[in-house]
C-alpha cells in the first residue's frame, strides 16, 4: 500500500521484519510497476476517451477526446515539474508536500521508493492525477471551452489533487489519521466526481437538457472504453500495492469480481424497471464497480467484493437514472453519480469489509474494529468539502482568465466538434 | 401512366422489389425516409433518460406503371409489404403527365 512506503512512521510500526530486511530494489516489484503504470497510462487517453467520447454527442465527441488526452498530457508535465512535490514532498503540516522534488531535483536513477526505483513510483502516481483530472469533465462535456478546460486542468491538479493526494499517501493527515484508501477512492473517485458536480452548477445545464433527446454518439466506443478501463484498472489496483505479491494478487481478483458483479447488478436493476438490459447499463456497471473496488482492493476478501460490486451497480443506477433527475442538476455522463457515489461506498465499504487476513494494516467494523468506519468517514467529508469548495475557487478563477467556461450559444448547438476543433468525428455520406 | 409511391418497412423492402419483378416491372427508384404515422415513435432509454423517437426510418419505393396495370401493381406492393402490423406504411398513386427515356428519347409508355 501507498502509505505504507510513504510514512516513515507507519513503515516501523508495520511492516514486518522481513520486509524490512527485504530494503532495497527488487526487480520483480519493478517490473510489474512498471508494467502497471503503462496500464494505468491507457486508461487515460483510450479507456477514459472512448467511454466518454461515446456516451457524448455525435458533434461533441472529439471534444469529448481531446479534453480527455489534453488532461493527461498536462497532468504528464505538471507532474513532473511541480505536481509531484506538492503530493509527496516532505509534509507540510500534513497538508501537502514541500518543495524539494520541484522539476524531479534530486531524485536520480539509484532513487527508490521501497522496493522500486522513485522515478516508477512518481511515473505510476502521475498516471493517477492525468485520470483523475480527466473524470472530471464527464460532467460538463457538451458545453465547456475547451481554452477554459485547459487553465482548469492546470489550476485542479495544482491546487486540488496534489494536496488531496498528499492526505492520502504523502504523509499528510488522512493517511496519518489511519483513513484506509488502497488506490484512490478518495484521491481519485470521490475528488473528482464532487468536482464534476460542482462545474457542472457553475457551467451550468445543456441548452435543451431534459426537453431535446441527447443520445449518445456510439455505445459501441463507450463499450469499448469500458472495457479498457476495466484492463487498464488492473494496473490501477493491484499496482497501488507496489510489489509483485499476495496482496497484489488478491487486489486483482476482488477487483475483476467487484466489475462483473457490478455489471450484472447494474444490468438486472435496469432490465427490472424499464424492461430492457442496456449495453450503456453494463458498460456503466463495470465501472461502478470498479470505483467502489478501488479503496478496498488491497484490504477486502473476495466475498466482500461481490457485496461491494452488486450495491455499487445498484446505487449507480438508482443516482443516475432516478437521483439526477430528483435534483436536476446536469452531469452530462455522471462523473458524480458513477464516481463520486460509488467512490463514497467504497470508502465506506473498506471501513466495514477490511480484513486483517488479507492486509494486516485494515481492521473493518466486520472484524471488531468499527472506529474504522468513523474514520473512513471522516476522510470522505474531508476530501469532499475541499473538492467542492476548492474545486468552486479554481472554477471561479478560470473564469475570471478565460472570460467565461462556456462556450457561446450558437457553439453550443453547432457542437464542440466544429466550433472549437474545426473538425468532425465522422465522415459518413448516404451517396 | 401513373406513378405508384409506397412507403413501407425497410426490412420489406426485398419482398415488395420481387413481387413488383414478377408482375414485369423493370426498375423502381428508392430512397431511404423518416416518418410517422399511427404507428408513432418509439422510446429510448439511456442511463434512465428517456428519448421519444418520433420518425422511424422507412423506405420510399417509386415505380411509373401504365394505366391498366395500377391496380395490380398497388395489390402486389400491399401483398409484399403487409405484416399486419401497426407501421406497415401507405401507398400513394399519382397521374404522370410524360416519361422520357434520356438515351433514345422515346416518350410515354415506352419510356418506361
Amino acid at each position: 500500500m501507498i502509505a505504507k512506503l510513504l510514512n516513515p512512521l507507519a513503515l516501523v510500526l508495520l511492516l514486518p521484519a522481513s520486509a524490512l530486511a527485504a530494503d532495497g530494489l527488487d526487480t520483480g516489484d519493478t517490473a510489474w510497476m512498471i508494467v502497471s503504470t503503462a496500464l494505468v497510462m491507457m486508461m487515460t487517453p483510450a479507456g477514459l476517451a472512448l467511454f466518454y467520447g461515446g456516451m457524448s454527442r455525435y458533434k461533441n465527441l472529439l471534444n469529448t477526446i481531446a479534453m480527455t488526452m489534453v488532461a493527461y498530457c498536462l497532468g504528464s508535465i505538471i507532474w513532473v515539474m511541480w505536481g509531484y512535490t506538492l503530493a509527496f514532498g516532505p509534509s507540510k503540516a500534513g497538508l501537502f508536500g514541500g518543495f524539494d522534488f520541484f522539476f524531479l531535483n534530486g531524485i536520480g536513477v539509484d532513487s527508490l521508493s521501497g522496493t522500486i526505483p522513485t522515478y516508477v513510483f512518481l511515473l505510476f502516481q502521475m498516471t493517477f492525477a492525468g485520470i483523475t483530472v480527466a473524470l472530471v469533465l464527464g460532467s460538463i462535456v457538451d458545453r465547456m471551452k475547451f481554452s477554459s478546460w485547459v487553465v482548469f486542468t492546470i489550476l485542479w491538479l495544482t491546487f486540488i489533487y496534489a494536496p488531496v493526494a498528499h492526505w492520502a499517501w504523502g504523509g499528510g493527515w488522512m493517511g496519518s489519521m489511519g483513513a484506509l484508501d488502497f488506490a484512490g477512492g478518495t484521491v481519485v473517485h470521490i475528488n473528482a466526481g464532487v468536482a464534476g458536480l460542482v462545474l457542472s452548477f457553475m457551467v451550468g445545464r445543456r441548452i435543451g437538457y431534459g426537453k431535446e433527446a441527447m443520445f449518445p454518439s456510439s455505445i459501441t466506443l463507450t463499450a469499448l472504453g469500458a472495457a479498457l478501463l476495466w484492463f487498464g484498472w488492473f494496473g490501477f489496483n493491484a499496482g497501488s500495492q507496489l510489489a509483485a505479491d499476495g496482496v497484489a494478487g488478491s487486489a486483482f481478483l476482488v477487483t475483476n469480481t467487484s466489475a462483473a458483479m457490478g455489471a450484472l447488478s447494474w444490468m438486472f436493476a435496469e432490465w427490472a424497471v424499464t424492461r430492457k438490459p442496456t449495453v450503456l447499463g453494463l458498460a456503466s456497471g463495470v465501472v461502478a464497480g470498479l470505483v467502489a473496488i478501488t479503496p478496498a482492493a488491497g484490504f477486502v476478501s473476495m466475498p466482500a467484493s461481490l457485496v461491494i460490486g452488486l450495491l455499487a451497480g445498484v446505487l449507480g443506477y438508482v443516482s443516475v437514472s432516478k437521483l439526477k433527475n430528483m435534483l436536476g442538476y446536469d452531469d452530462s455522463l455522471d462523473a458524480f453519480g458513477v464516481h463520486g457515489l460509488c467512490g463514497i461506498w467504497g470508502a465506506l465499504a473498506t471501513g466495514l469489509f477490511a480484513n486483517p487476513a488479507v492486509n494486516e494494516i485494515g481492521t473493518g467494523l466486520f472484524y471488531g474494529n468499527p472506529k474504522q468506519v468513523w474514520i473512513q468517514f471522516l476522510s470522505i467529508i474531508g476530501t469532499a468539502a475541499f473538492s467542492a469548495v476548492g474545486t468552486f475557487v479554481v472554477a471561479y478563477i478560470t473564469k475570471l482568465i478565460t472570460g467565461g467556461l462556456r462556450v457561446d450559444h450558437e457553439e453550443e448547438i453547432v457542437g464542440l466538434d466544429n466550433a472549437q476543433h474545426g473538425e468532425r468525428a465522422f465522415e459518413i455520406q448516404n451517396v | 401512366m401513373k406513378k405508384i409511391e409506397a412507403i413501407v418497412k425497410p426490412f420489406k423492402l426485398d419482398d415488395v422489389k420481387e413481387a413488383l419483378n414478377d408482375v414485369g416491372i423493370q426498375g423502381m427508384t428508392i430512397t431511404e425516409v423518416k416518418g410517422y404515422g399511427r404507428q408513432k415513435g418509439h422510446k429510448e432509454i439511456y442511463r434512465g433518460a428517456e428519448y421519444v423517437v418520433d420518425f422511424i426510418p422507412k423506405v420510399k419505393v417509386e415505380v411509373v406503371v401504365a394505366d391498366d396495370q395500377a391496380d395490380a401493381v398497388v395489390a402486389k406492393i400491399r401483398e409484399a409489404a403487409n405484416t399486419g402490423k401497426l407501421g406497415d406504411g401507405k401507398i400513394f398513386v399519382y397521374n404522370v403527365e410524360e416519361a422520357v427515356r434520356v438515351r433514345t428519347g422515346e416518350t410515354g409508355v415506352d419510356a418506361l
